[in-house]
């Protein structure tokens, strides 16, 4: 069963191969396959690059915390984790944890989603450093609004080109 | 049979689906993602949800026919369709879901096996349906139209 998906080798984020538009990386984690075919086809539409995980683990894996891996300092190659917050195994607060605990990953914004408004798991999410909480399903107007919070966020010296599809949605 | 009545075909029996709460305006979200770059992007997502729904129903006849119930497992898989359903608009299937979850939390046995047909049943219905749909729109493509939208 494929784990993964990506416009680039799927082996690892660090492998991804050189993206001459300079597109924001986004790493998308939900266990429904269903919603990883929506949020890619969001995100694609806004201009950005796609890398989906099935789990926790396999995102780990892809970010190079996975078990035996030594962290490795992959900051520039994504720059955004949307995250599913009720998965099986890791949940998506877990993943926060465990990006916000490394040192080479915490600067990196996670966005929790969650199809339940349950304001304590909210409060508990944005606490532990979660960059936004957003409710499912997502909508194009919601990764447009996580598509500005990424051009604000990449360093000034560097100028994020206009999405192609800017006036599509 | 000409574009025109084709496309008012269509546009009656989509109305038809949303006035009856069969779909919602999730649906309408999925039609606008389509364009000529991914043309088949609704029927794919349509079908990983068939996929999906199927197994997890499957899933959640199994967890009620063992003797000792399960309610965590089964509360996970109703969330999972609760979750699938609400992302393709099948406003129908993901009402039972709710309902379903909450016999569940009461671990009503009785209430919960009620509540899998109930699912199964609207499950049914909105995929003719959406085959149904998708059909007819599929067909407009295929002569050259454009398919008319609900806003």
């Amino acid at each position: 069963m494929a784990c993964s998906s990506s416009s680039s080798p799927p082996t690892s984020i660090k492998g991804a191969a050189v993206d001459n538009e300079e597109r924001p990386h986004v790493l998308a984690v939900d266990d429904s396959l269903v919603d990883r075919k929506l949020i890619e086809r969001l995100l694609t539409n806004s201009a950005c690059k796609v890398t989906t995980a099935e789990n926790g683990q396999r995102a780990m894996e892809l970010l190079g915390l996975g078990d035996g891996q030594h962290t490795i300092n992959n900051r520039e190659s994504i720059n955004l984790i949307i995250t599913d917050y009720w998965m099986p195994g890791m949940t998506g607060y877990e993943l926060l944890k465990k990006i916000k605990e490394s040192s080479d990953l915490k600067e990196i914004p996670v966005v929790i989603v969650s199809s339940e408004n349950v304001p304590t798991r909210i409060k508990k999410c944005l606490e532990e450093g979660a960059q936004e909480f957003m409710l499912k399903p997502l909508q194009q107007s919601d990764v447009k609004k996580l598509r500005f919070h990424m051009m604000k966020l990449s360093k000034p010296t560097k100028s994020m080109p206009l999405p192609k599809s800017a006036h599509k949605f | 049979m000409e574009m025109c009545q084709m496309r008012v075909q269509v546009f009656e029996y989509k109305q038809s689906l949303f006035r009856e709460g069969t779909l919602d305006a999730q649906f309408t979200q999925l039609q606008q993602l389509q364009d000529e770059s991914n043309p088949d992007f609704v029927a794919e997502v349509v079908s990983l949800f068939f996929e999906d729904s199927e197994k997890i129903l499957n899933d959640l006849t199994r967890a009620l026919e063992q003797k000792c119930i399960d309610f965590k497992k089964i509360d996970a898989h109703v969330h999972q369709l609760k979750g699938s359903s609400s992302s393709v608009g099948a406003q129908k299937v993901k009402n039972a879901c709710i309902t379903f979850r909450n016999c569940g939390e009461e671990q009503n046995i009785e209430g919960c096996f009620t509540c899998l047909q109930l699912v199964k049943q609207e499950y049914l219905l909105v995929k003719t349906k959406l085959e149904t749909l998708l059909r007819m729109e599929q067909q407009i493509l295929a002569a050259g139209g454009a398919i008319p939208m609900i806003e």
